[in-house]
C-alpha cells in the first residue's frame, strides 16, 4: 500500500484533522501568552475539557447513527440538580444521590431514545423538547435557586489524583471504555451501520429501534455524569448549569471528525475535538475576549466545521 | 435426485396496499427447491413489492406464506432468513462506510464472547478469514478485503452482497435486479452462479428487465402487469416476444 493510500485508511474516521488544529492551537497558544503551557492552566484546562467532553462522548455517538441530540446541556442540569437536591435536602448519601443522577438523566436519554426511534419524531425536534422539558423540570424541582455547599468526601471528585484532575480521570476511561466499545463490540459496529445506511441495517437484521435506544441513553446518561461532574467542580448545582452546552459538545464532535451525515467519525477525534474546543475558549480568555464574543466565535467555529468538513465523505454511490 | 415438485415456498392471495396505491392484487406465487423463477413486468408492477414481503421487509395486508406446506408469518427479514431466505436487494445492498467482512456478516457478527448480545465482543479475525475463504469459494476476487464498500467497483459490490447471502447456505435466494448496475462480462459472471445455485438445490428468485438474462437462467417465468400475475409459463413454453405482450398488456 503506497503511503497516501496508508494515510486514507488511517484517516478514514477522520481523527488527523483534530489532532493537527489541537497542536497549532497550542502553538497558537504558547506563543500568545507564557501563561498557557504552565502547570497550573493545563491542569485547568484539563478539568475544564472533562465535561464538555463527557458531553461530547454521547453526542458524538448520536450523531455517528446519524441522529442530534440538543438536550445534553439540559440533561445535564437536571441530573446534577437531582444529584445536589438528593444530597443537600433529602440527605441522601453520595453514591445513591450519584445514582439517582444518572438514572435521570439515563432516563431523559432513554425517552429521547423512544420519541425518535418508535414514535419516528426527527432527532433535532425530539431533543428540543426533552432540552424544554428537562430545563423546565430543573428550575421546578430546585425553585430556580442554585443548590450549593456540598460534602467534602463529594468535592474531592474534583480534586487530584497525583497531577491530574479526578474528573479527567473519569472523562478519559469513559472515552476508553466508549472507543473499544465502538471499535470491537457489535453495538459499535451497529452503531456505524445505523448511521451509513439505516435501511440496509434493518434488512439484514440489525434492531435498529434498539441501537438508537442505547445511543440515546447513553447521551443522556454521560449528560448526568456531566452534570455531577460540575457540582462537584462549582460546589453548586445551578439550574442554568449546561445553558449552551449543546453547542460545544456537537461543536467537539463536528471538529473531531464525526460527521453530521452519520457513519463516520470516532471517539479518539471528539476527544481532540473538545480540546480544541476548551483550548479555543482558553486562548479567547487570554485574549481577554469578552463570553459574548467566544459565544459568537464558538457559533462561527461550529458552522465552517460543518461546512468544511461534510465535504470529502462522499461515498461512491 | 428426482426432482421434489412440491414448492418449497408458496404465497397464496398476497395484496398489499401503499396508501391509496393497490400495489399487488391477489398474487399466487411459489418457488421449489432447486428452481429458478424469473420475476418480471414493467417498472411499478409489483415486483419488488412481492419479493420484499417474501424476505420479511414488511407484511402482506392479506394472504398467506407457506413453507413445506406450513404457514408461516415473517416480522422482520430476520424471521425470513431463520427459514431460510436470503436475498439480495436492488438498491441497498451494502453499508458503505463498513469494510467487506463487516457487510458479509453484518447482523451475523461471530463474537469472541457475548454471544448474540449487543454488547459481545466481535471475532474480528474470524470474519476476515471465513470472508476470504467464501469469496474463493464463489471465485470472486475483490483484492483488498479492508476496502470499504462505498470503495469498490459496482460489480464487486454486487459480489460481495450475493457472497453475503449465500453465506448461510439458504434454501431461497431472491435477487431483485442483481445485475442491473452491471457491464455484460460481470453480469455472466452473476449467471453462472445462479446456474452453480440450482446444482446445489437452491431455489432462485431471479427479477431482471434483461430478458435475455431471464430465459438464460430461468426454469419458470412469471409475469407481473399492475399488481396482478397475468402469466406463469416452464421457460420452454414462452417466448420473449409474447413475454413482452404480457407485460404490456393490451394483446
Ligand atoms: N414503500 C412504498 N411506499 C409507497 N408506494 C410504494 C412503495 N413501494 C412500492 N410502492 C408502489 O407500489 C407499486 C409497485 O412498486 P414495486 O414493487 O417497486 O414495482 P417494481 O419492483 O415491479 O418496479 C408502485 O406503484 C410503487 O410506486
Ligand atoms: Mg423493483
Amino acid at each position: 500500500m503506497d503511503f497516501r493510500a496508508w494515510l486514507r485508511r488511517v484517516n478514514r474516521n477522520r481523527v488527523l484533522f483534530p489532532i493537527a488544529a489541537l497542536a497549532l492551537l497550542v502553538v497558537v497558544a504558547s506563543s500568545l501568552s507564557p501563561h498557557f503551557l504552565t502547570p497550573m492552566n493545563i491542569k485547568n484546562v484539563l478539568s475544564q475539557v472533562s465535561i464538555i467532553a463527557i458531553l461530547a462522548a454521547g453526542e458524538a455517538c448520536v450523531i455517528l447513527t446519524g441522529g442530534i441530540d440538543l438536550s445534553v446541556g439540559a440533561v445535564l442540569a437536571i441530573g446534577g440538580s437531582i444529584t445536589a437536591v438528593l444530597m443537600k435536602w433529602a440527605g441522601v448519601a453520595i453514591p445513591w444521590a450519584i445514582l439517582g443522577g444518572l438514572t435521570a438523566g439515563a432516563l431523559a436519554g432513554a425517552l429521547n431514545g423512544l420519541m425518535v426511534a418508535w414514535v419516528r419524531i426527527p432527532s433535532f425536534i425530539a431533543t428540543l423538547a426533552m432540552m424544554a422539558v428537562a430545563r423546565g423540570g430543573t428550575l421546578v424541582l430546585t425553585n430556580g435557586r442554585p443548590v450549593s455547599g456540598f460534602l467534602k468526601s463529594f468535592r474531592a471528585l474534583a480534586g487530584y489524583a497525583g497531577p491530574l484532575p479526578i474528573l479527567f480521570l473519569v472523562t478519559f476511561g469513559v472515552y476508553v471504555l466508549w472507543q473499544v466499545s465502538l471499535s470491537h463490540t457489535r453495538f459499535g459496529r451497529y452503531v456505524y451501520a445505523v448511521g451509513g445506511n439505516e435501511t440496509g441495517a434493518r434488512f439484514v437484521g440489525v434492531n435498529v429501534r434498539r441501537v438508537k435506544l442505547l445511543v440515546f441513553t447513553l447521551a443522556g446518561l454521560c449528560a448526568a455524569l456531566g452534570g455531577i461532574m460540575l457540582d462537584a467542580r462549582l460546589n453548586a448545582a445551578y439550574p442554568t448549569a449546561g445553558e449552551g452546552y449543546e453547542l460545544d459538545a456537537i461543536a467537539a464532535a463536528v471538529l473531531g471528525g464525526v460527521s453530521l451525515s452519520g457513519g463516520v467519525g470516532s471517539l479518539v477525534g471528539t476527544f481532540f475535538g473538545a480540546l480544541v474546543m476548551t483550548v479555543l475558549g482558553n486562548i479567547l480568555n487570554l485574549l481577554k475576549v469578552g463570553a459574548f464574543y467566544q459565544y459568537i466565535a464558538k457559533g462561527l467555529i461550529l458552522a465552517v466545521a460543518a461546512v468544511s468538513l461534510s465535504r470529502g465523505v462522499r461515498f461512491a454511490k | 435426485m428426482a426432482p421434489d415438485v412440491r414448492p418449497w415456498v408458496k404465497m397464496r392471495g398476497i395484496h398489499k396496499w401503499f396508501g391509496g396505491v393497490h400495489a399487488l392484487r391477489g398474487v399466487d406465487f411459489s418457488v421449489r427447491r432447486g428452481e429458478v423463477v424469473g420475476l418480471i413486468g414493467d417498472n411499478g408492477a409489483g415486483k419488488s413489492t412481492l419479493i420484499k414481503i417474501l424476505s420479511g421487509v414488511f407484511p402482506p395486508d392479506k394472504g398467506e406464506i407457506l413453507i413445506e406446506g406450513r404457514r408461516v408469518r415473517f416480522r422482520s427479514p430476520k424471521d425470513a432468513k431463520e427459514h431460510g431466505i436470503e436475498t439480495v436487494y436492488q438498491e441497498l445492498a451494502l453499508v458503505d462506510n463498513l469494510d467487506v467482512p463487516a457487510n458479509i456478516f453484518l447482523g451475523r457478527e461471530p463474537a469472541l464472547v457475548g454471544g448474540g448480545s449487543l454488547l459481545a465482543l466481535l471475532h474480528k479475525g474470524r470474519m476476515v478469514r471465513e470472508a476470504r475463504a467464501l469469496l474463493a469459494r464463489l471465485k470472486v476476487n475483490i483484492g483488498d478485503l479492508g476496502a470499504l464498500a462505498g470503495e469498490l467497483s459496482g460489480g464487486q459490490r454486487q459480489t460481495v452482497a450475493i457472497a453475503r447471502a449465500l453465506y448461510t447456505e439458504p434454501k431461497l435466494l431472491i435477487m431483485d435486479e442483481p445485475t442491473a448496475a452491471l457491464a455484460v462480462q460481470e453480469a455472466r459472471k452473476v449467471l453462472d452462479l445462479v446456474r452453480n445455485l440450482k446444482e446445489r438445490d437452491i431455489g432462485v428468485v431471479f427479477i431482471s428487465h434483461t430478458l435475455q438474462e431471464v430465459f438464460a437462467v430461468a426454469d419458470r417465468i412469471v409475469i407481473l402487469r399492475k399488481g396482478e400475475k397475468v402469466g406463469d409459463f416452464p421457460v420452454e413454453e414462452l417466448t420473449v416476444d409474447d413475454a413482452v405482450k404480457l407485460m404490456v398488456g393490451g394483446d
